[in-house]
Parts: structure tokens; C-alpha cells; sequence
């Protein structure tokens, strides 16, 4: 197979170039070579060695240059790992990916030209945006998302090489479990991550506004999350095949989509810088990619056909099902949710948004019911269950649901769809909880094992499903957290003056004065906040304003205690020059951490569910699998 | 491993035709939920003109209102109450809020308030925005502020209005 050598090649030299690109872009970043074109835009000699290698992906053209690496590195890994599997089926893959490569490359060298010379070089630059230097956060967070986004392209890659060649089985899937989860976790925890940013910058208090960027991120999480589950019933039972294809293509074109969306200019947020031609490029790519995929769908019909059928039964395959319905629902109600002011005003010119309201009111309910059936569907057998075993299955669970929604009443709770998703949250709770115990309390007593020895046996034979529970159980913590933290709050805005104190729950707060700090890249007024909770001195929150030389309005940072409980969180609207008064914005927000803590957990599930199952290594080491037999294994 | 009889065969045709069905009456329902979700829950961005022209249909609806506090206009009142005039060189807007205004409030600047317009005459605001230019200048004297710009910065820059406490 000469061909299928030449295109690896190809992928390997694409991979090396996108790396030597992005060196070359950091090593003019990090030197101040303003005669760079991307340097002289967000480069500046005021701001620290890290600020000016973040600056890569800080503004537009960088931020392309930098998508190119990550599609670099993932289309080498994705080629490299699959070097000797399906040699029928992976040149298509290959060859899809390099022509995304190809569209991304066009980008960097047409019009986004992070590299163009300019003849007089300035001798210094603005530097990047001033909220993007505000917090280590945002070291971390546009690499993961990244790493997400780009990522979808290799899943998007196969499913496009499996309509090609009608291999829809082992071929497509195998390859798929590994690079629908490599992204779909890095954009789990970057979407989050991005909240936290949020949270701990912008100082609105909140870490989720349905802006059209969150939306952005959240679209193709959506659509790719309900893509694992219906593979997994594809993987089962020989049904969906077209649903699951079609899932992973929307995926990709939602990232695009996405993209064209924030860094296109349409919207002005935050995280869109700028407006260029980029945005008419990308727009024409999706297009392209979107008559690609419908053409796909068209003409492969026949390879579709499903192999096996489902029965209409109250079992596990329906709460499949329902799963991708509600999935697609949410994806539907978001996207309308998002796209629609723009479609207005392109259409009659008037500027306006959907509300806030809007999205909660679709989403809360969706959110709660998939809460519900992450617990109903993993309790229920495959198949069809008899009334006996549904009860068993089905009853035990109300327990935790009833304990859950107790000590939520005992607390204070009071909000309805907050009682519905923490009796949901105890239901899946405890089933989850269940199925991560039992396999291992089986072992104990069978094997007399001790309890690490069992779970280390549990989860190197049966990863995959372990991992899967794991992740259930992150997402029913932060489904939970949630539900508590947006609707439990506590907030106060005033105008306090020095030596004056404000009561906000049990806390007492009072404002002392304000501090001047002088920091490298920027002027900082500190306000000191003296914070009691009853007797109990807990010491200084120093919310701040931070003044850059390159902006006229100063951005406040604002200063959060956290603890399992709740949030202390406090942002500074105004100071007085002299420190006379300050504009104060505090909150309690309740469990806000957990949403942190679950979203690690999600990682680490997803994480578990990469590394390969022992017992599909030693099938594989017997004999080459039959296509779905070697799977079912895994299970 | 269920003990039940095998199932009644379903005939392809008939599952087929109640799936299409099921999904059709599904999706209508879901789009007639949807368009009722959006239409109630509109935020129009508006100058203090279109304000002015939109008559009736301004009272009631979800405003995110933009322009340049006029000067002269800035009455503090009780507690952290505050007044003042959003004008766009033609028309003004008197605006009654009960927000901390931000850092950079002050006579002159563009400012972007979200309320509703009352049948009083006033603009009740619950959220005061100054607007963020990218510009990295000070606005010089007697420039105006283009209140569609204003309004542009300000998307995106969402803000959650806290529940509180009962």
C-alpha cells in the first residue's frame, strides 16, 4: 500500500510544520520582533515572558496558527497509533483530515498572514487584550479548549471515511471509542474551566451567561456527548448507524461553526477580537463542509441499514433513546437560542438578543430529565425487563432521591427545579454509585480480595465501563451544583463607605480602605475588606481595579473565599480616588466548588476511559477479534 | 435472561409510520415551544431614538438601551439610587436605576442600561453598563458616543441577576 505510506508521510510533515511555525511565532514573541506583523498587534515589551507566549493564541491570527499545531499534533497522533489498523479504511480518514489541514494552512498563509513583515516596525506594542492577562486561567484554558475543538476534526475524519467505505463496524468504531473521548475531554473541562474564568475575572459572580461564545463551545459538546452513546448502542445491537454518523458529522460542523461565530466578529464579546476576512473564509468552509456531509448521508443511505432491531420496551436501550433525543433537543433549543439574532439582523438590521430567561427555561428541564435518566436507563437491563426485575431496578434508587431532597429542605431550599434535580441527583446518585460498587463488592467476596486489590482488578478489566460511571458520577455532581448554586444565591450591591459594614448572610463585611499597587503591566487600587463570620475574624478579601496603559477603563478582579459550602465572593464597581467609598458587589454562592471538583472528576473518567481495557489486550493478543465481537468484550 | 414470552413482532412499516408520526408531532410541539420561548424573552437594542419611535410597543419589553449620559443630567438620590439622560443627539431618555454605577460612570461617557420603559415617562434600569471601547483613548470634549457602537461593546459582557435570598 504505497498510497497509504505516502499519506502518513504527508500527516507526519504536516504535523513537524505546524510545530515549526508556532516555535518560529513564540521565538518572534518572546524576542519583540515587531517587524512581525502578529508581534507588532499583541506583542509588548511591558508584559512578562509568559503573557508574551500566551499572546500566541491571544488574538485572531495567532489563535489560527495555534489551531493549525493542534490539528497538526492531532492528525499525527490519530495516524501514527493507527499506522497498522485498517489499512482498507484509515487512508480515508487520513485523507479527510489533511483536507481539513489543507483549508486551515490556506487560512494561516491567506488571510490571516500572522507572519507578514512589516517595513517600519514599531518599537513597542499594545500587548494582548488586558482580560485575557488577568488570570493564569487563561494559560490553561484555550489550549484545552483547543485541544477539544480541533479534536472533533478526527472523529469528524472517520465517520466521513466510514461513509466512504461502508465499513461502519470495527473499522469505524474501535478508532473512534479513543478519538471521540480524547477531545470530547479536553472540551469538557475547558468548557468548565472557561466558567471558572469567568468566575474568577469578569466578577459578575456567575460562571455561565449563555453567551454566544459559551454557546460556541457548548453545541459541539452536546452533539458529541449524545454521538458516545448512541455508538455504544451501534456497538450493541447494529442500530443507529446513520444517527451516530450524523451525530459526529454535526459535531465538526458545529466547531466550525462555532468558530466562524467568535472569531468572525458577529458577535462582540469578549473573546472576539477583531474583524477580517477570516470570517468569510471560514463561513465558505462550513458551507463546503456542510454540502459534503449531506452529500455523504445522501448516497451512502444503503450502508445504513441496521443489522438488528430495537423493540419498543421500557428497558436500556429506550433511555438510549430518549438520551439522544433530549440531547439533539438541547442542541436545537441552543443553537436557535444563539444563531437567531444574527439571522434577524442580517434579515432587517435590528440589533436585539435572546434572553437569559429563554435558554433557562428550555434547559432547566432537558438538564433535569437527562439527570433522571442517567440514573433510570443504567438501572434498567438491555432487552426487556419483566415487572419483577423493573422494580428491583427501580425502586431502591428513591432512597437516596428522598435523602437528597431532605437535607435540601433541611437547607433551606425552597426553589422547585432545584428539589426536582436533587431528587433526580439521589436517584442517579445511588445508582451510579451502585454499579461502581458492585463489581468490586462482587470481587471482594468471590476473590477474597482486599478493597484497593478489587478496584484495581474492577477497573483494568472492566475500564470502559467504569470510566462511563465515572463520568456519570462528575455529571450528576455538577448537574447538581448547578441547580443549587444558580438558583441559592445570595447578593448585594451598595455604595459602603471606610469604616462602614455591610451584613450579608452570616458574614459581616467592612471596608477598611484601599492599598496602590504598581505592578509591571499594569496600575492595581486594592480595596481591603475586613470579613467576619460572628465572632470569628476570617481575615482580608481584597478585591481590586486594575489599571492598563493601553485601556481607558479599568478592570476589576474580584476576590472569592471558597469553601465546600458556599462562596464569599466580592467585586469592587467603583473606588473612590481617595478611598473614601467603594462600589461593592458581594454574593454567597452556594457549591460552586463542587462544580469544579465534579468536572475533574468527568476528566479523570474520561481520562480512565483512554487507557486500553486489559481484557481487550488479551483477546486481541489470542486471535484478531470478530468485527463486534472484540468490543463486546469490553463491556 | 427475562423469562417474559417473546414479544409481539411489530411490522417494519407500522413502526416506521408511528415513529414519523411520533417525531413529527414531537417536533412541532418542541418548535411551537421554542419560537414562544424566544419571542417572550427578546432583549431589542435600542438608541434612545428607536425608543422614541417604537411608541407603545417599548413599554413592557426587555430593553438594553444605549447612548451618552447627558451632561447636567446626573441626579443622585436617596441611598444608591440614581437619575440621569441618555440622549443620541436627537433624542433623550430619562433613566431612574438603583444599580452601583461602575468605576468609569460619569457625565459624558456611553453607557448601556437594560430595563423596561415605563408608562410614567422613565427608563426603570436594573443593570448599568459603561461601554467598552477598544478604542485606547480618553473621548475627547463634546464628542459623541455612537450608541449603536456602545450598545456592541457591551454584548457578550452578560451579567446574572442574583436570586435573593427569601
Amino acid at each position: 500500500m504505497a498510497g497509504w505510506a505516502w499519506t502518513r508521510r504527508l500527516a507526519y510533515v504536516y504535523a513537524a510544520s505546524m510545530i515549526a511555525a508556532n516555535l518560529l511565532m513564540v521565538y518572534a514573541l518572546l524576542a519583540r520582533d515587531f517587524s512581525v506583523s502578529y508581534v507588532a498587534h499583541v506583542g509588548s515589551r511591558a508584559v512578562p515572558n509568559w503573557v508574551a507566549v500566551v499572546s500566541l493564541w491571544s488574538s485572531l491570527e495567532g489563535s489560527i496558527l495555534f489551531w493549525g499545531l493542534v490539528l497538526g499534533l492531532y492528525i499525527g497522533g490519530a495516524t501514527y497509533t493507527n499506522r497498522d489498523r485498517h489499512p482498507e479504511y484509515m487512508p480515508w480518514a487520513t485523507g479527510v483530515w489533511l483536507a481539513c489541514a489543507a483549508f486551515f494552512s490556506f487560512l494561516v498563509a491567506g488571510p490571516a498572514q500572522p507572519f507578514l513583515t512589516i517595513p517600519s516596525p514599531p518599537t513597542d506594542g499594545p500587548g494582548p487584550n488586558p482580560l485575557l492577562q488577568n488570570h493564569l486561567l487563561m494559560v490553561i484554558h484555550p489550549p484545552l479548549l483547543y485541544a477539544g475543538y480541533v479534536g472533533m476534526t478526527i472523529p469528524f475524519g472517520l465517520a466521513a471515511a466510514a461513509l466512504l467505505t461502508g465499513r461502519l463496524g470495527h473499522d469505524f468504531l474501535r478508532p473512534l471509542r479513543t478519538w471521540l473521548m480524547l477531545p470530547w475531554a479536553f472540551l469538557t473541562v475547558a468548557i468548565v474551566l472557561g466558567g471558572w474564568w469567568a468566575y474568577e475575572v469578569l466578577g459578575w459572580g456567575g460562571y455561565w451567561a449563555w453567551d454566544p461564545v459559551e454557546n460556541a463551545s457548548f453545541l459541539p459538546w452536546l452533539t458529541a456527548t449524545a454521538a458516545f452513546h448512541s455508538a455504544l448502542l451501534m456497538e450493541r445491537k447494529g442500530v443507529l448507524k446513520g444517527w451516530t454518523v450524523t451525530l459526529i458529522l454535526a459535531t465538526f460542523l458545529l466547531t466550525i461553526l462555532g468558530t466562524f461565530m467568535t472569531r468572525s466578529g458577529v458577535f462582540n464579546s469578549v473573546h472576539s477580537f477583531t474583524q477580517s476576512a477570516i470570517g468569510p473564509t471560514i463561513l465558505v468552509f462550513l458551507a463546503a463542509a456542510t454540502l459534503f456531509c449531506v452529500g455523504l448521508l445522501a448516497t451512502r443511505v444503503d450502508r445504513l441499514a441496521p443489522e438488528g432491531g430495537l423493540e419498543p420496551s421500557v428497558s436500556r436501550d429506550t433511555a438510549f433513546l430518549l438520551n439522544n433525543l433530549l440531547f439533539v433537543l438541547l442542541t436545537f433549543t441552543v443553537l436557535v437560542g444563539t444563531v437567531f439574532p444574527l439571522v434577524v439582523e442580517a434579515t432587517r438590521g435590528t440589533q436585539m438578543s435572546v434572553g437569559r430567561p429563554y435558554f433557562d427555561r428550555m434547559a432547566v428541564p432537558i438538564g433535569v430529565a437527562l439527570l433522571f435518566l442517567m440514573g433510570i436507563g443504567p438501572a434498567l437491563p438491555w432487552g426487556r425487563a419483566s415487572r419483577v426485575q423493573m422494580r428491583q431496578a427501580l425502586l431502591p434508587p428513591l432512597a437516596a432521591a428522598g435523602v437528597f431532597t431532605a437535607l435540601g429542605l433541611l437547607a433551606g431550599v425552597r426553589h422547585p427545579w432545584t428539589l426536582v434535580a436533587l431528587f433526580c441527583g439521589g436517584y442517579t446518585a445511588q445508582v451510579t454509585l451502585g454499579e461502581l460498587w458492585l463489581p468490586v463488592a462482587r470481587r471482594m467476596r468471590a476473590h477474597g480480595e482486599g478493597l484497593g486489590a478489587a478496584v484495581s482488578g474492577v477497573q483494568g478489566r472492566a475500564r470502559r465501563r467504569v470510566a462511563g460511571y465515572l463520568v456519570h458520577a462528575g455529571a450528576v455532581l455538577a448537574l447538581v451544583a448547578v441547580a443549587v448554586s444558580s438558583t441559592e444565591g445570595i447578593t448585594t450591591e451598595v455604595q459602603v463607605a471606610r469604616g462602614e459594614a455591610v451584613t450579608l448572610g452570616p458574614y459581616t463585611l467592612t471596608f477598611q480602605g484601599v492599598d496602590q499597587l504598581s505592578e509591571p503591566h499594569r496600575e492595581a487600587v486594592v480595596a481591603n475588606v475586613a470579613v467576619r463570620r460572628g465572632d470569628r475574624d476570617l481575615g482580608l478579601l481584597q478585591p481590586r481595579m486594575n489599571y492598563y496603559a493601553s485601556q481607558r477603563e479599568p478592570i476589576g478582579t474580584p476576590a472569592v473565599r471558597s469553601s465546600l459550602r458556599h462562596d464569599l465572593y466580592l467585586s469592587v464597581l467603583n473606588i473612590d480616588p481617595e478611598g473614601r467609598s467603594i462600589g461593592l458587589h458581594a454574593m454567597i454562592n452556594p457549591m460552586v466548588v463542587w462544580l469544579w471538583i465534579a468536572t475533574l472528576v468527568m476528566g479523570l473518567g474520561g481520562l480512565l476511559g483512554l487507557l486500553p481495557s486489559r481484557r481487550v489486550h488479551a483477546a486481541a493478543a489470542l486471535a484478531a477479534p470478530p468485527a463486534g465481537e472484540g468490543l463486546e468484550a469490553a463491556r | 435472561m427475562s423469562s417474559t414470552p417473546a414479544p409481539s413482532t411489530w411490522s417494519a412499516s407500522r413502526t416506521r409510520w408511528l415513529a414519523l408520526l411520533a417525531l413529527v408531532v414531537a417536533g412541532a410541539g418542541f418548535v411551537l415551544i421554542t419560537a414562544g420561548g424566544i419571542g417572550e424573552n427578546l432583549v431589542y437594542y435600542w438608541g434612545p431614538s428607536e425608543l422614541q419611535a417604537a411608541g407603545a410597543k417599548a413599554y413592557g419589553a426587555t430593553i438594553r438601551l444605549g447612548g451618552q449620559v447627558a451632561k447636567g443630567s446626573v441626579k443622585h438620590g436617596q441611598g444608591s439610587s440614581l437619575e440621569f439622560d441618555v440622549v443620541d443627539g436627537a433624542q433623550k431618555v430619562r433613566v431612574r436605576t438603583t444599580s452601583v454605577p461602575p468605576q468609569m460612570f460619569r457625565e459624558g461617557i456611553g453607557v448601556v442600561v437594560e430595563g423596561t420603559m415605563t408608562q410614567a415617562g422613565y427608563f426603570e434600569s436594573q443593570r448599568l453598563l459603561v461601554s467598552h471601547g477598544n478604542e485606547y483613548r480618553a473621548p475627547g470634549d463634546g464628542e459623541t458616543v455612537d450608541a449603536e457602537k456602545a450598545i456592541r461593546s457591551t454584548k457578550g459582557l452578560e451579567d446574572v441577576e442574583g436570586t435573593q435570598a427569601p
